[in-house]
């Protein structure tokens, strides 16, 4: 009798692994900057080309850097929400316009409200690239040393912010 | 006229579709050479399935960019390697390094393979076992002689 349940029991052991298989999403790649430093880039101003946004300035205090772009899709269901989330003051929120044109940015805020505190460019995509960003949307939360301590991998949206990064900022700016 | 247009069209397409595949001639063939070894190593995170050599996403060119540079700047092929997985992790390696958290990956499939073999090898020698001693109970056996002695005088 025993025997016989042995090919039951590794069919249950096969489909209880097959299973969790198919509720992790294979693009959500853990990035193995978090908690590390965040790299000390500096970038150009959106609105004013001319002025130089520098990470290092950061350095204080608890920030989001929110990376996106006028030709993602997926920002455009996560702008909204952080248009909102941006109206309670909670931190300052830096918004990395990734490998786009300047014009259509400014487009893109003018259209849809800009919820940045610092909007920057990042045209070539090297501060993508250092932040290991492989699909915008993606957002970092940097504390005040200025380590990365939680990666939104796709759109941030309300539950992640009701559950985890609100939680987490009130945390780090104790 | 018809015909013409269908020719110009032709040459127009064969024309652009050369151009589109002269633009990745580098400058340096030897650069270019390492960087499509390195690069065959390493997954493109965009279109998991493809290597960095060969996608053709956004991410991927970008990335070769990078790869181009860092070899222009004489690094190794280890610190290239470094580059790319303190930004995206082990698992934009397609051979990641042998370390606690991929020694799974390294040695499961030799452990289910030693776990199989040992399973065999036990099944074997039960079965021999079962076959070469068969176990009759007094009633059985003085069944069994009664049997033989019949076939032993024919009737």
């Amino acid at each position: 009798m025993k025997k016989k349940l042995i090919p039951l029991g590794i069919f249950v052991v096969l489909v209880v692994f097959l299973a969790i298989g198919l509720t992790r999403d294979p693009h959500e790649i853990p990035s193995p900057l978090i908690g590390k430093a965040a790299p000390m880039f500096t970038a150009p101003n959106l609105l004013e080309p001319s002025q130089q946004f520098s990470a290092k300035d950061m350095l204080g205090q608890v920030w989001l850097l929110n990376t996106w772009a006028s030709w993602c899709v997926a920002c455009r269901q996560e702008h909204p929400i952080l248009v909102e989330f941006a109206k309670t003051k909670t931190l300052p929120i830096v918004g990395l316009d990734y490998k786009d044109q300047n014009a259509e940015g400014l487009k893109w805020l003018a259209r849809f409200g800009n919820p940045y505190d610092h909007a920057i460019t990042d045209k070539d995509g090297r501060i993508g690239i250092d932040f290991g960003v492989y699909g915008v949307p993606e957002s970092f939360l940097i504390d005040k040393a200025g380590v990365i301590r939680y990666k939104q991998i796709g759109p941030v949206t309300e539950e992640a912010l009701r559950d985890k990064i609100v939680p987490l900022i009130r945390e780090l700016q104790k | 006229m018809k015909y013409w247009l269908a020719l110009v069209l032709a040459l127009q397409c064969a024309l652009s579709s050369y151009a589109g595949e002269a633009t990745p001639l580098a400058e340096d063939p030897v650069v270019e050479q390492r960087m499509i070894s390195i690069s065959e190593e390493l997954r493109c995170l965009v279109c998991q399935n493809e290597s960095l050599a060969g996608s053709r996403a956004d991410l991927a060119q970008d990335l070769r960019r990078e790869l181009r540079e860092l070899i222009k700047a004489n690094k190794t092929d280890a610190e290239i390697m470094d580059y790319m997985v303190s930004r995206y992790g082990d698992f934009v390696r397609y051979r990641p390094a042998v370390k606690p958290i991929t020694w799974l990956l390294w040695f499961g499939p030799f452990l289910l393979l030693i776990g199989a073999i040992v399973m065999l090898v036990r099944m074997v020698r039960r079965n021999q076992r079962g076959a070469e001693s068969p176990v009759l109970d007094a009633a059985q056996r003085k069944k069994a002689q009664s049997l033989l002695k019949d076939s032993e005088t024919p009737s």
